[in-house]
């Protein structure tokens, strides 16, 4: 059955009809054709569909749609801001934190949530925060790198 | 500049665009999320595919009844085997696969039978209404079991289950086993593994029913492969198909040959007359498989007084699965890559492909050398310890010497494993901290090496080996077109790197259009670390064309000869900037004579390089091999068998380094690879069913226990490399299992002869050392 679903998407508000087992990941995907936030297992293994649930970092592919009414949605493709690359998205850019990019916007969406909360963050914070996140190009070397470069540029650029 | 065959620039050479560390030009898609993969394409208008499986591991097919599936409202097309009487494989004389079964199954998971609907539930549903009724026969899913007497056979044509039996023997051997001092024989077995690439497979398929045209929409790195596959199960002409290759998340040969979902879900348009859109889920991703075998080696390696090998004898047994596949290939290159390492005496290789009642395995980067290289570095160390000699000092008494061919006529033109042992041997403090680690800490060393492309492709035409073409036109951007297919490793960079390079420009200037049969040059694909070589020499090729039609417009504008003008974002005479002409305007004044430009440029790999006459031995030959040695730093639990690696140090020849950054990237990338498979990662299969098929069972490393990574460049500069570059993405894989189980050796005492060292295999391996003498002394 659909009922009508309401949530701001980057930061955008949305009503739409939605299917009760409808999963946040197809809605995102399928309904608002938010493409950026991938799917690369079959729920739960590794957390390529990353999004921020207001604020948190949630897996959208074991996540209802509906359980995420009246809350605000971030995905990668509200990182932007006028349209430059936000710290983040730039530094994986610069520093080959993406190599094929399937992982990139739930990495980048963990580290960001990361980063909100511990602007700071070494090595071991890192690989807490993003230890859900697989990669299989970059042995994470560059992953971990491109954070805290992102880190220090919101530094440089917030003194 | 430093054309193909030139002489190779002084190694200090720094270029303007090749060899600055750059960012993929395709990054910023990736970060914001607007890059469009195959799943991310537009398929509101499309129905959705969906696959029924083989619930058995062998039998046959008796009686398959679409019917009541049919009749469900909703379902648009079924296809059966039925639908399509081709067989397809990557290797022309190796076709024995259906994209769905015709009369027997013979792997659990194998495609019987395939729908189009309107939405995915009713596709589902279809899925459950066929009716398919099964013989099951008995089945084997080990090498072992496969070659008993008794066992059943899985193709007609192939007694025994092999495959392919390779019987190799270069050199005397027996005499060179007869000067050895030291003759020591171990056994290996590695575990079966799965590339795990990021992206779970799919398809977009789009039949004109008007015009009979289909177009393809795929997750492939061999888009050329593709196409000819379809041509030839569709049995449309070539002409008729388009091939389209969007963003690829990650491939390592998991999908550098035709995969059944791509032929099923073009049947599936064609007989629905419109579009299809296939996404497998994980499981099935990894069912689709074209992993590496599981694999046995029995080794034996003769060291004379000085510490020289003098004779080598190696026998490989890999279950390859139900299917051909890339199997002979792979059988072949575990023998080949024996030689172009080390200067050994002489080699004798006995190899054989078998055929097993499991997901047929293919493919995975550093193709049929990792567990072979794992068994010899094993062993060579070990016989390093038996003789007191450093592991490094051991391997070091074995460099070759190029320009040099192997006892198998193998190609080595530029050899920088000296170089990289001295830079792993420095960094890592070896011989400060060797030995004298604390118990249950360890240090261990692995050399390896890989193929720059194969110098004979899998599909010979008599074509060059790669075409990339560049256009200029009014608006003064350089547009490159190439069939290489970039699935993450860079390739696009590195071409628009060399065009950069070659005609003195702006990066910002090039554009880079990939992959589209309609648009793009056929390339063979991105596998066996080929494009670089090839794809890099022919767009230094393309872009060396360009430059002399623009130079010579430019010297008729300048009224200088041509050989005095620089070219560049402004062309001038040398020594003369003032009267410097930007590059559009040299643009319109070559366009102004011939209108929009196009060029072309190819690669061929010369015969000399296409390895020797012996059936099987155009398999190992290349242009040049990258060459890595690394070491690995470990701490072993005893308590709970856990390995943990510290840290590693690794180097690798690739030539040069066009993007530093890019082969940093794939340095670690690769070693992180090999990690995975050494400690790790294994697929396994219960009655045939795979029991790992998710990202929780097949354990990919996390972050968390992921090391770091140091990595030393080392550049040899290969004379016919493009501006002497090698590859860079395999070659330092192979090297870090073996790295792996010396240092484990050196923390506990123990040596491992099975793959992964998980921490069930670690701790049975210390109990079984405790109850017999203890072989390490405790420092």
């Amino acid at each position: 059955m659909k009922r009508i679903l309401n949530l701001k998407i980057n930061g955008t508000a949305c009503e739409d009809a939605v299917a009760d087992n409808m999963l946040l990941i197809d809605y995102l995907r399928d309904q608002k054709g938010l493409t950026g936030t991938k799917q690369g297992c079959d729920g739960g293994e590794c957390g390529a569909c990353t999004v921020l649930v207001d604020g948190k970092p949630r897996l959208a592919c074991v996540t209802l749609a509906h359980d995420c009414a009246g809350t605000e949605i971030e995905t990668i493709e509200g990182q932007q801001r006028n349209g430059r690359l936000s710290a983040l998205q730039r530094a994986f850019h610069e520093n080959l934190g993406t190599q094929c990019g399937f992982c990139t916007p739930g990495m980048i969406i963990a580290a960001e949530a990361l980063l909100r909360r511990n602007p700071d963050p070494d090595d071991d914070a890192i690989k807490r925060a993003l230890g859900g996140n697989l990669c299989r190009c970059t042995g994470y070397i560059k992953i971990i790198r491109s954070v805290r470069a992102a880190a220090a540029m919101m530094a440089r650029d917030a003194a | 500049m430093n054309a193909p065959g030139a002489k190779a620039a002084p190694k200090t050479a720094r270029r303007h665009a090749a060899g600055q560390p750059t960012p993929l030009l395709d990054g910023v898609e990736k970060v914001t999320g607007k890059a469009v993969y195959t799943a991310d394409m537009n398929a509101a208008d499309a129905l959705v595919g969906r696959i029924l499986r083989s619930p058995v591991s062998h039998g046959r097919i008796l009686r398959i009844d679409t019917a009541a599936a049919e009749a469900l409202p909703g379902v648009v097309a079924i296809v059966t085997g039925a639908d399509c009487d081709k067989t397809y494989g990557v290797i022309p004389i190796a076709m024995n696969e259906f994209p769905m079964a015709r009369d027997r199954l013979r792997y659990r998971g194998e495609p019987v039978a395939a729908v189009a609907a309107v939405d995915a539930d009713t596709a589902a549903r279809a899925l459950e209404l066929i009716e398919l009724e099964i013989e099951k026969l008995p089945a084997v899913h080990t090498a072992r079991d496969a070659r008993r007497p008794d066992a059943p056979q899985l193709h007609d044509n192939k007694p025994g289950n092999i495959e392919r039996e390779v019987h190799h023997e270069f050199g005397d051997v027996s005499a060179g086993f007869q000067a050895a001092s030291l003759v020591r024989e171990a056994s290996f077995h590695c575990a079966e593994v799965n590339h795990a690439q990021m992206e779970p497979h799919a398809a977009l398929a789009e039949y004109d029913a008007e015009r009979d045209r289909l177009t393809l929409h795929s997750v492939t790195q061999v888009p050329f492969y593709v196409h000819l596959t379809l041509a030839r199960c569709l049995d449309m002409d070539t002409s008729r198909i388009r091939v389209v290759k969007p963003f690829v998340g990650g491939g390592f040969g998991a999908r550098t040959e035709t995969l059944n979902f791509e032929i099923i879900a073009a049947l599936l348009a064609r007989k629905a007359r419109g579009k299809v859109m296939m996404r497998l889920s994980r499981e099935e991703s990894i069912i689709t498989h074209r992993g590496r075998p599981a694999t046995d080696i029995d080794l034996k390696i003769g060291l004379d007084d000085a510490g020289r090998i003098t004779a080598v004898e190696c026998s490989v047994t890999q279950a390859g699965g139900a299917y051909a596949g890339y199997g002979l290939v792979t059988i072949l290159y575990a023998g080949a890559l024996l030689h172009g390492i080390y200067d050994i005496g002489a080699v004798r290789y006995d190899g054989w492909r078998v055929y097993t009642n499991t997901p047929p395995c293919g493919a995975m980067r550093g193709h049929g050398t990792v567990d072979v290289r794992h068994a010899f570095e094993c062993l060579l160390d070990r016989m390093a310890r038996e003789m007191g000699l450093d592991p490094f000092e051991l391997r070091q008494r074995n460099l070759l010497q190029a320009p040099t061919r192997t006892l198998n006529e193998l190609m080595v033109n530029s050899y920088g494993l000296g170089e990289c042992l001295g830079r792993v041997k420095k960094a890592s403090g070896w011989d400060a901290r060797k030995g004298k680690l604390p118990p249950g800490r360890g240090l261990g060393l692995a050399c390896s090496h890989y193929v720059s492309g194969a110098a004979k492709p899998v599909h010979w035409t008599g074509e060059p080996h790669a075409v990339v073409s560049m256009k200029l036109d009014f608006d003064g951007a350089v547009t490159v077109l190439t069939g290489a297919s970039d699935i993450g490793q860079g390739s696009t960079t590195i071409v628009a790197l060399a065009a950069a390079e070659v005609l003195n420009i702006d990066l910002s200037r090039i554009r880079v259009v990939t992959n589209d049969s309609v648009i793009t040059p056929k390339d063979n694909g991105s596998y066996s670390s080929r494009v670089t070589f090839m794809v890099g020499n022919a767009a230094i090729q393309a872009a060396e064309e360009l430059k002399r039609k623009l130079l010579s417009a430019a010297a008729e504008k300048l009224d200088a000869s041509l050989e005095d003008i620089e070219p560049g974002e402004y062309f001038h005479v040398r020594g003369a900037r003032q009267s410097a002409l930007p590059f559009r305007e040299v643009a319109l004044a070559a366009l102004a004579r011939e209108g929009t430009i196009t060029v072309k440029g190819s690669f061929t790999c010369p015969p000399e390089a296409q390895g020797g006459k012996h059936r099987g031995g155009a398999v190992g030959s290349t242009m040049g091999f990258s060459y890595a040695a690394q070491v690995v730093e470990v701490s072993v639990d005893a308590d709970t068998g856990q390995i943990n690696v510290e840290k590693v140090w690794a180097a690798l020849d690739c030539g040069y380094a066009i993007n530093p950054l890019a082969v940093e990237g794939q340095i670690e990338g690769s070693v992180w690879m090999g990690m995975g498979q050494a400690l790790s990662e294994e697929t396994r299969y219960q009655d045939g069913l795979p029991a790992h098929a998710g990202l929780l069972d097949y354990k990919v490393p996390t972050m968390v226990e992921s090391p770091d990574i140091e990595v030393h460049i080392v550049e040899s500069i290969d004379p016919l490399g493009p501006f002497g570059a090698k590859e860079a993405g395999e070659g330092a894989l192979s090297g870090f299992p073996p790295a792996l189980v010396n240092a484990v050796q050196d923390a506990t005492g123990v040596d491992m002869d099975v793959l992964p060292l998980s921490p069930d295999r670690v701790l049975d391996a210390l109990r079984k050392a405790r109850r017999r003498p203890a072989r390490k002394e405790a420092s």
